[in-house]
């Protein structure tokens, strides 16, 4: 497998910013609809909204190649997108279309895109650990250049299979890099509920060095991933970053009344630390876009999103005697 | 032609696989340097080296969750799991992962994974390192399960499992090691899904998997001094299942014996009891009889363990129950 001839991107500049700035937006906007969506009872299922924690999957996919590998989690959209999937196939997988992704068969929490290195949601928590690591031994293996970003939440610290794969990647210098989103609550439960000792003292424990980062700060984020994606590329083994973010809707849609788990002053506090404003605020204060062009964005995009919306609520769904296509190889 | 043992012909599959591709690697706790604790495969190590005969870590979850990641790359992963009790501790992997991804992926992603594990009473280790747990897996979609008898079935079938695309659950048995068969040096692949008819007969059709192949064919030879003609059917795949050839059988015999060594409460053999009732009712003289262990778990004092699995003189009594039995009535 060919390894694209680009490198790594170590330093920020005014374009890769105002991607970022773009992605994240893209983000937020999506989610928006998405939200839309559910309550209107448009979309089946679950949705779990990434809202708040744009900086970490922008962050760490603009350190990434297109065919390095991210897995996923339940609360994945962001990371999809952030790894450059298509709003609208996201959309039709969402609302269970044929043109979907999984040709309706994922839904929202199971989303795949392989042309883009995406190995595929997983609504097992800590599930997608051990695909992550195998993903990164085989590149090892082939000498591929390659490397795996695992995503997961802090409530994955709870899971045996985390701690197994990170032991094995740390004894084979394997290139997967966990990506540990410290959203504070394990659905509706702090953290410190279920998590005993420091969480910088697991992955020290395996000998993976640990980095904890600002994870509403997309320019922290992706500093940390360079260094981390950089030392993993050239040999030097995994890592593992802590991002500190916040969740600004509950743990799923339907989740409205949460104050017997968090307080409304915390989520306002949250709230002013919004990701996206942040990076805005710092294009505009470096003079690499103003707000009447950041609005021009976002009114784009705004029109991207309700364009591809539109067409997944008319796309057709897939014909039910295609349940049996894709159970073997 | 060589005669090899049934540890030897599985060993020949692996070493000729890894000859043949450099994508086929093995790993699974100690077998390297030991060779595993059934000696499978020893002198591997010397051959291939390190890297493609990996021993792992005590982590049957990181095993079977690599694994599947490396498969999904296109890697040809042989995962050995040590006991087949030991397939709990990796179910998760199995059953969620392996088994799902290409259907939540729509068809984007392949997992072709082989899981190497063993199992099978004689030897009073106790309930935990002998039960025969196939059934647990051949109720998952996604997954195919082998269950090999005989040297040339299992080197055959290994090759084809191997180069499967889907994720194959491989079972050989403990006491089948040392049974020993004339091999030509070159392997003949047998093809998945296709059962294979070790002895005809006339009377009575006994459909029989891994030890009870052997015991079916010792009662066969005692009820053929009876003037019984007993057929042997081994499907050597469970699923998928050959239900053409035992249906086939089952309509020239008229009658019909399960025999297998897990417990025979919501055993294999129920679902091969009904496909027969259902495919072959007009031509049923007898009720479908069923072979198993009793419904305990395996007992350590050997005239316990005796007692609780089955043998030829149980495949012996079920046979002339069914041919007691007055078809005419």
């Amino acid at each position: 497998m060919a390894t694209e001839p680009t490198t790594t991107p170590q330093t920020l500049t005014s374009e890769l910013a105002l991607q970022m700035y773009e992605q994240m937006r893209r983000i937020r906007s999506f989610e928006e609809r998405v939200n839309d969506l559910y309550r209107s009872a448009k979309m089946p299922g679950l949705a779990h909204l990434y809202i708040g924690e744009e900086a970490v999957a922008v962050g760490v996919c603009s350190a990434l190649h297109r065919d390095d590998y991210i897995t996923s989690t339940h609360r994945g959209h962001g990371h999809c997108l952030a790894k450059g999937a298509s709003i609208e196939r996201m959309f039709c997988e969402l609302l269970g279309k044929e043109a979907g992704y999984c040709h309706g068969k994922g839904g929202s929490m199971h989303i795949a895109d392989h042309e883009h290195g995406n190995l595929g949601a997983n609504a097992i928590v800590g599930g997608s650990t051990g695909i992550a690591t195998g993903a990164a031994f085989s590149a090892k293996s082939r000498r591929t250049g390659q490397v795996a970003v695992c995503f997961f939440g802090e409530g994955a610290l709870g899971q045996g299979v985390l701690y197994e794969v990170m032991n094995m990647a740390s004894l084979w210098q394997l290139p997967v890099i966990y990506v540990c989103e410290q959203n504070f609550y394990n659905e509706y439960t702090h953290y410190s509920e279920t998590t005993a000792g420091e969480v910088a003292a697991r992955p020290a424990a395996f000998g993976i060095p640990e980095e904890e980062v600002d994870g509403q700060d997309v320019r922290a984020v992706f500093d940390a991933a360079c260094r981390a994606v950089e030392r993993a590329r050239s040999g030097g083994g995994p890592a593992f970053l802590t991002c500190a973010t916040y969740r600004f809707h509950g743990h799923h849609v339907g989740d409205i009344d949460r104050g017997y788990y968090r307080s409304k002053d915390e989520e306002e506090q949250w709230r002013r630390r919004d990701p996206v404003e942040i990076l805005a605020a710092w294009l505009v204060d470096r003079g690499i876009a103003d707000r009447s062009k950041l609005e021009r964005v976002d009114e784009n995009l705004a029109a991207e999103i309700a364009a591809a919306a539109d067409a997944a609520l008319e796309a057709p769904y897939p014909d039910p005697r295609e349940v049996n296509e894709h159970v073997y190889a | 032609m060589p005669e090899l043992s049934y540890r030897e012909a599985v060993r020949d599959a692996l070493s000729q696989a890894m000859r043949n591709d450099e994508d086929v690697f093995i790993m699974g706790e100690d077998i390297a340097e030991m060779g595993g604790s059934m000696g499978v495969t020893q002198g591997m190590l010397e051959e291939f080296g390190p890297d493609r005969v990996r021993n792992t870590p005590i982590s049957e979850m990181a095993i079977v969750g690599s694994g599947i990641g490396a498969a999904i790359q296109g890697m040809r992963p042989v995962v050995e799991v040590m006991y087949e009790d030991f397939l709990t501790i990796s179910m998760e992997q199995i059953v969620n992962q392996a088994a799902k991804h290409r259907y939540m992926s729509g068809g984007q992603l392949k997992v072709p994974l082989t899981i190497r594990t063993q199992g099978g009473a004689g030897w009073s280790p106790g309930a935990q390192h002998a039960q025969q747990v196939e059934a647990w897996f051949v109720g998952v979609p996604g997954l195919k399960v082998v269950f090999a008898s005989t040297p040339s079935d299992v080197r055959g079938l290994l090759w084809s499992a191997i180069y499967d695309d889907n994720p194959v659950i491989f079972f050989e048995h403990r006491t089948l090691y040392g049974l020993k068969e004339e091999l030509a040096e070159e392997i003949e692949p047998i093809p998945i899904g296709q059962a294979r008819v070790h002895r005809q007969g006339e009377d009575v059709t006994v459909v029989a998997t891994g030890r009870l192949v052997h015991e079916a064919l010792a009662a066969a030879e005692e009820a053929g001094q009876q003037g019984v003609s007993v057929e042997v059917v081994d499907p050597r795949t469970l699923q998928p299942l050959d239900e053409d050839a035992i249906v086939a059988s089952v309509k020239k015999t008229n009658r019909c014996v399960v025999a297998h060594e897990a417990v025979t409460r919501m055993g294999f053999g129920a679902e091969v009891a009904a496909v027969v009732q259902h495919q072959a009712f007009d031509w049923l003289d007898a009720p479908v009889e069923r072979v198993g262990a009793k419904f305990t778990p395996l007992p350590f004092a050997p005239v316990m363990e005796e007692y609780v699995v089955p043998h030829a003189t149980d495949v012996l009594e079920a046979i002339q129950k069914t041919v007691q039995r007055d078809g005419s009535s």
